[in-house]
């Protein structure tokens, strides 16, 4: 691949990737790769994000689930929009 | 050459096992005879003292647990030789005997009715006997899969489950079916995942008996002792700055290192040796990153890969722990500590079954003696699990 991609997403039916460049700022659009195909997309990122941290590929509402290696990684707690960062402010656990 | 025909340079022990470290080690049976444990290590060269915080009053499952901790690691390959002190000589001659069955060079000694000083003079007496001993012993050529490797992530973030992690499961879906013997544990930081961990298992019997102690760590450790839900402590401080929100986030980046393919053979107990033949083992244990890598010591394992993703900087005093890290920050700000960079897979300029090929390289050449990173730092974390408290 010629160009880094900023944002990695596991699998299709994921609803957030990970950001893998760092000092990503907001308003770029990111080059996105489906690691399970290789396939590209392009989103833009709503906030500045640090390395490792998600974004939402899609508006997500309270009570929805979070879908990352195609599996339940927990429920939203604050609304969601495309772009936005995922982290412990709007995203907890289902468990313990 | 085929990777069923790479060798590496280690030592065949007495028991046919091999070894890639050649340790004297000075075990302390209990907490009170680190002191004469470290005097011994302190005098004669080539030894080590592996001081711990317990071994009085405990009983039950836990003092089980202790003695097979502590017969395990002065059994495992990585030591030639061994000296155990005690307070005194009953449970220390248990510990000797329980490292005798290996058939390696072993003696005890107690220091109740001695005195410390008598004692040492007499530990030490015997050590440098065991030194004559180990540095006697010579390199031999051995099938790389007689090399047992386990595994444990720390420090994680979402480039482990991207990147380290699966580097390590690769290895392990290449090796495995060559005949390596492969460990994962981390019982609770399977939560999340535990349904995919058990659809990893043998046979409908093992993953039953996997489903039985992941469910018993929920209910005896997590739901007896929990004051929240946890989320100060799983995911940690480091996991959150990394990245990871969820305690099930970090299951399934976690599980990325058992690979695609391979099944584990059985569920040990802690510090338990495996028993099935070839194959990998699930392990009950902490997933605090020393406690976990000191069982897995005990139980036999001789090389370990530790995933890292924020930067874990741990250690062992008788197994090399090599660290993979797929961070390109943490790479670049910690390069010290990490072995093998994988961080080309999150840039794509790496895949996966390449990064398994470095990992593979790297174990082999830690094998052959090479230090690791956190061997050459000095990280010698031994950390005994402790089940409950003591009479």
């Amino acid at each position: 691949m010629e160009i880094r991609p900023h944002l990695l997403v596991h699998d299709h039916r994921d609803n957030v990737g990970v950001v893998v460049v760092e000092n990503l700022a907001a308003g770029t659009e990111m080059l996105c790769v489906l690691t399970e195909d290789n396939s590209e997309f392009r989103a833009t990122i709503r906030q500045d994000v640090p390395i490792g941290h998600k974004v939402a590929l899609r508006d997500l509402a309270v009570g929805d689930t979070v879908i990352k290696y195609g599996q339940d990684i927990g429920r939203v707690v604050v609304p969601i929009r495309k772009g936005d960062h995922v982290h412990t402010h709007n995203l907890k656990t289902k468990r313990w | 050459m085929k990777l069923s025909e790479r060798t590496v340079w280690g030592y065949r022990r007495e028991n046919g096992r091999v070894g890639v470290r050649n340790y004297v080690a000075i075990l302390p049976l209990d907490d009170i005879s680190n002191a004469a444990c470290e005097a011994v290590a302190a005098h004669i060269q080539g030894t080590i003292a592996l001081s711990h915080a317990y071994g009085r009053l405990q009983f039950g499952e836990d003092l089980e647990l202790h003695f097979r901790t502590m017969i395990g690691t002065g059994a495992n390959p990585n030591v030639a030789a061994c000296v155990v002190i005690g307070i005194e000589p009953s449970w220390t001659q248990k510990v000797v005997d329980g490292i005798a069955a290996t058939g390696k060079p072993v003696a005890g000694f107690s220091i109740e009715g001695n005195g410390d000083i008598a004692t040492v003079a007499a530990a030490s007496r015997q050590a440098k006997q065991f030194v004559h001993h180990a540095t006697e012993q010579i390199r031999v050529e051995c099938p790389l899969t007689e090399v047992w490797v386990a595994a444990k992530c720390g420090e994680s973030d979402t480039t482990t489950g991207l990147a380290s992690c699966p580097t390590v499961g690769n290895m392990y879906d290449k090796l495995v079916p060559l005949g390596l013997y492969g460990c994962f544990g981390e019982t609770s930081e399977l939560t999340g995942a535990e349904h995919l961990a058990a659809a990893r298992a043998v046979s409908p019997e093992i993953a039953e008996k996997f489903m039985r102690t992941w469910s018993a760590y929920q209910r005896e450790v997590i739901e007896a002792h929990k004051t929240s839900d946890l989320s100060d402590s799983q995911p940690t401080k480091g996991n959150i700055a990394g990245g990871l929100t969820t305690i099930e986030e970090k299951a399934l980046g976690n599980l990325e290192k058992i690979g695609k393919q391979v099944k584990f053979v059985d569920v040990l107990q802690p510090a338990e040796a495996p028993a099935r033949g070839p194959g990998l083992y699930f392990m009950d244990t902490s997933s605090a990153a020393a406690e976990c890598c000191t069982l897995q010591a005990a139980a036999g394992y001789v090389v370990h890969c530790f995933p890292t993703g924020q930067g874990n900087v741990i250690g062992n005093p008788i197994m090399p722990v090599i660290k993979i890290s797929g961070n390109p920050r943490t790479v670049r700000l910690m390069s010290e500590h990490i072995d093998v960079d994988v961080s080309g897979i999150v840039k794509r300029e790496l895949t996966i079954p390449q990064a398994g090929d470095l990992m593979i390289e790297s174990i082999v050449r830690t094998a052959n003696g090479r230090f690791t990173a956190a061997e050459a730092l000095g990280h010698r974390e031994f950390v005994m699990t402790k089940l409950y408290r003591s009479a």
